[in-house]
């Protein structure tokens, strides 16, 4: 019923704005069209006027209302320069938005068709679009100059006390592998996948390396001021690491490992504080459409101090000793304990 | 040549007017097979107003769901049945829905509809040719245009949905029938209409080369060319040099899907089952797509700006300022679009140093687009403005031109795309600059020739009420979108609530939901006061109506085939002498006086 009424308020309106656009067209008949064409343009004229300033208005009223609704401070040292380059950029785009902005409406507004105005016969002046060739270029040069410098540093190599962690995309949830006590990530081959047999990474057991990787899905544990190095990979489909925090971004590839380096500079802890709110956790969102559950498709990142990291480290078994139990000192006199197999949690 | 034309409200041969007296054509010839380049054109117009329509409703269902996501909508389950079952846009749907909005506002509407109809429109018009070189592959064009409507149509009814991989169709998620519903026959149809569509952009744009090239009158040297026949060389160039590589990229894909090779895949276990498929890579096919993906952008983007350079001129009486430089920008451009493609994948771990490269060269492409925006503005200042439904909309498109253009000079320095890359910002940039820019080119095309189409106008105040609430329904919709992005909300999300970081949007949605319906349902009223002008505008009583310079308005209120009835006429001047030696305007065929001022 609600649907019925607002589809025949709708064609109503339209009913009327239809015979109002009619009648307009008698009136202009009427009384020559002419004069009416006249009085349009200057209706028209004004409201080009009305429209550059309550835009304008509207662009400061915009910002007030969500300003503070994006990101705050960036979350790593990468992030920093990140936002400092959008400030630079915002601040020059935002001086020639208002200009050409201004011009444009102003120019038409003030030069509509008037009874004994003469257009202005100007087809060329090679000084000026000198001028405005010039201009744009060199402020051009400098942003790339600048967006250069902050792209080699962010996408160049990682420090050589950068952890290592692997994050694995897949329809839809993340994976995540520590490289363990000797600081290398073991060997691993697709088509040993076998969720079954507790090797959800695919590891090739063979490789010593392996034996002290440990496996986590959803949640992945980082240290505060220290770089880590995120090797990046994906089991299905192209899935995108995706973290606002940070200000950082890559893509998740089958077949094509990636990398990204920074430095979390804030703890989850001094984030909730800063923010006030007591749920605040670091997001890694997907960012690339990846099907159905894209948008659930949520991983989280506990940034902490290194006690912390020690202490959660501590509790993991290696994946290695999971998949073989019968290598594990702890399992030993207890064969029966059955690998309780990891399943994705998606929400919703 | 010259034939009586009895009715060309009938354009498209819905109507039916077997009995008008045609002597030497049936109705078939005439309005549905036809090889006459203005029939032609409308069939365009008039196709991409249809798949204009179904585009733009399917954004309306999705932004409801993005507006509304706890709220049940009943009658949507009544239209969709299980796709909206209990009245939600279910993820799957959802994403059928954003695939087939942007591939075809993109392609069907903003490629087929925008160039396929002014390219046909005004190419024999404006250049003095009776028709396209080949009128017979002009015709091909759009049969294939429309057979690629056809499969794409059918594809959005199969069991499974249609294609749902996002516009841009990357594998390995498009290669693999096991990663969901959208990926199974739905995308088979896509790529098979894909491939349709673009054999139908080549038969057009090999012709519009050819036509452009050949067939100008006399005296129309390649200097007196009107802009918006420039522009439509340059994007049937871009076009021709560009499309054959998505086809490509497209075959190749079924071949992936279908015949069990391995462009595309490497190491993949999906649904728990293990492909043999090792060595591809999928980052080629990226190549292969934004290889097209970026001079699309300016297909779409250069005949909107060189009809709107056309129409400022005309609205202002006053010559475009710079036309040489305004065939040098063009150039530029043209050129540029062929070398900046990677900006789309910096954050697949592209190498930073290639990054760095195409960072440069897509930076540089603002250079000839400022110059562009000073030469409109410079076009404008000290005009005798007319503030016809076509120069309000040149002029709406200037300003978005330049709020999405200096949007682009943030997402085109890769250290800020790695944070904005595929967000919200991404989509409110390229909708301002590319959707609705070129939407107010096409519109303001449609409003300026619309005399010449169908010997009528069309309303004027639904046209005043269809610009402005499209201008400030535009600027509402779009512009606080930027700071979703800022915050790093994903592309694609249907629900945000379940994030800590992306749920403050709520109200912001809901506003941005409304207007979009207002600027739908006021698009709707535009395509009424197109049909019902057909048949009942006010009629042209004058060849010239706008009073302008370019050949079009020298042809008869309603051209037959073949254009002119005598002699087509010699050209003698540049088509922008506007308020020269005093006279407001002087038509391109008028000879040059013994004292006339030169320019």
């Amino acid at each position: 019923m609600q649907t019925f009424f607002i589809v025949a308020i709708l064609a109503l309106g339209f009913i009327i704005t239809f015979q109002i656009a009619k009648a307009s067209e008698y009136v202009a008949v009427l009384r020559g069209y002419e004069r009416s064409r006249k009085q349009t343009n200057k209706i028209n004229g004004f409201l080009l006027l009305a429209f550059l300033i309550i835009g304008l208005i509207g662009v400061v009223y915009c910002n007030e209302r969500l300003k503070d609704k994006i990101l705050g401070a960036p979350a790593s040292d990468h992030g920093i320069l990140v936002d400092r380059m959008l400030y630079v950029t915002l601040a020059i785009t935002f001086i020639v938005f208002v200009l050409t902005q201004i011009a444009l409406f102003w120019f038409s507004y003030k030069y509509q068709e008037k009874e004994n105005q003469k257009a202005f016969y100007f087809p060329h002046d090679n000084k000026l679009e000198m001028i405005w060739t010039v201009i744009p270029a060199i402020t051009l040069t400098i942003l790339v100059g600048f967006g250069i410098f902050y792209w080699f540093k962010i996408t160049g190599p990682a420090p050589k006390d950068a952890v290592q962690v692997e994050v694995v995309g897949k329809q839809f949830g993340w994976e995540f592998r520590y490289p363990g006590k000797d600081q290398v990530l073991g060997k691993k081959y697709f088509k040993n996948v076998n969720p079954a047999a507790s090797n959800p990474a695919g590891q090739i057991w063979e490789d010593p390396a392996n034996h002290d990787d440990i496996f986590v899905e959803q949640e992945m544990h980082l240290v505060v001021n220290k770089p880590v190095q995120l090797v990046i990979g994906a089991k299905d489909v192209i899935h995108d690491v995706g973290l606002a925090h940070f200000r950082l971004k890559m893509d998740a590839v089958p077949g094509t490992p990636t990398t990204m380096w920074f430095t979390p500079t804030v703890t989850t802890a001094d984030m909730r504080k800063k923010t006030g709110n007591p749920d605040f956790v670091y997001e890694i969102s997907c960012d690339q459409m990846c099907g159905k559950g894209h948008w659930s498709m949520r991983g989280v990142i506990v940034v902490e101090t290194q006690e912390e990291y020690d202490a959660w480290m501590a509790s993991k078994k290696p994946q290695y000793l999971v998949a073989n139990p019968d290598k594990d000192p702890s399992v030993k006199k207890d064969t029966a304990a059955a690998p309780v197999p990891v399943t994705a949690a998606v929400i919703r | 040549m010259s034939e009586t034309s009895t009715l060309h409200a009938g354009a498209v041969g819905h109507h039916d007017d077997h009995g008008h007296g045609h002597h030497e054509q049936s109705f078939i010839s005439k309005y549905i097979f036809s090889m006459d380049h203005k029939t032609i054109g409308k069939q365009f117009l008039i196709t991409g107003i249809v798949w204009a329509i179904i585009g733009g409703l399917f954004s309306v269902l999705f932004r409801l769901q993005l507006g509304y996501p706890d709220q049940t909508f009943p009658i949507l389950e009544t239209f969709f049945g299980h796709w909206a079952k209990g009245g939600q846009i279910q993820p799957e749907f959802y994403y059928g829905l954003v695939t087939i909005h942007g591939t075809v506002l993109v392609f069907f509407v903003l490629t087929a509809g925008l160039s396929g109809t002014f390219a046909n429109l005004l190419i024999p018009l404006q250049i003095g040719a009776r028709d396209m070189a080949s009128p017979f592959m002009n015709m091909l064009s759009y049969w294939f245009f429309f057979l690629a409507g056809i499969v794409m149509l059918s594809s959005i009814f199969v069991h499974t949905g249609p294609a749902s991989g996002g516009w841009t169709m990357y594998p390995p998620l498009s290669a693999l029938r096991q990663a969901g519903d959208g990926q199974k026959i739905g995308t088979d149809l896509w790529l098979i209409a894909m491939a349709l569509f673009i054999v139908s952009s080549l038969l057009g744009g090999l012709n519009y080369i050819s036509t452009i090239l050949n067939m100008r009158t006399k005296g129309m040297s390649m200097t007196r060319l009107p802009l918006p026949i420039w522009a439509m060389f340059f994007t049937a160039v871009l076009g021709v040099l560009s499309f054959p590589v998505l086809l490509s990229g497209a075959i190749l894909l079924l071949f992936d899907r279908n015949l069990g090779t391995s462009f595309y895949l490497s190491d993949i276990v999906v649904n728990g089952e293990i492909l043999p498929n090792e060595g591809g890579s999928a980052i080629l096919y990226q190549h292969l797509f934004w290889f097209l993906g970026h001079p699309e952008v300016y297909i779409i983007l250069l005949p909107a700006m060189g009809m709107v350079s056309e129409i400022l001129s005309v609205s202002a009486r006053k010559p475009i300022f710079g036309y040489m430089a305004m065939l040098g920008s063009m150039f530029a451009i043209a050129i540029l679009a062929f070398l900046v493609w990677a900006h789309h994948m910096f954050v697949t771990g592209l190498n930073p140093f290639l990054g760095s490269v195409f960072v440069l060269l897509t930076l540089l492409i603002a250079v000839p687009s400022a110059i562009k925006v000073f030469n409109w503005l410079t076009t404008l200042w000290r005009g005798n403005i007319r503030f016809t439904p076509a120069a309000l909309f040149a002029i709406g498109f200037v300003s978005l031109f330049i709020s999405g253009g200096l949007t682009g000079i943030f997402l085109g320095n890769s250290t800020i795309d790695i944070h904005l890359h595929d967000t919200m910002f991404v989509v409110a940039h390229f909708h301002i600059v590319m959707g609705v820019a070129s939407f107010f080119g096409m519109f303001a095309g449609v409003y300026h020739w619309f005399p010449k189409m169908f010997g009528r106008y069309m309303n004027n105040t639904l046209a005043y009420i269809h610009f402005w609430v499209t201008m400030a329904g535009a600027y509402l919709i779009f512009w606080p979108m930027h700071y979703q992005g800022l915050a790093g909300v994903p592309r694609r999300y249907l629900d945000k609530k379940g994030w800590v970081s992306f749920n403050q949007f709520a109200d912001l949605d809901k506003m941005i939901t409304v207007v979009s319906i207002i600027v739908f349902a006021v698009q709707l009223m535009f395509v009424f006061n197109f049909f019902y002008s057909i048949y009942k505008g006010r009629k042209v009583t004058t060849t010239n109506p706008w009073e302008a310079n370019t050949l079009e308005w020298t042809t008869p209120i309603n051209p037959g085939h073949g254009n002119w009835a005598g002699e087509i006429p010699e050209v003698h001047r540049w088509p922008y002498d506007y308020a020269k030696d005093g006279r407001d305007f002087i038509p391109q065929t008028e000879p040059v006086g013994a004292n006339e001022s030169k320019h």
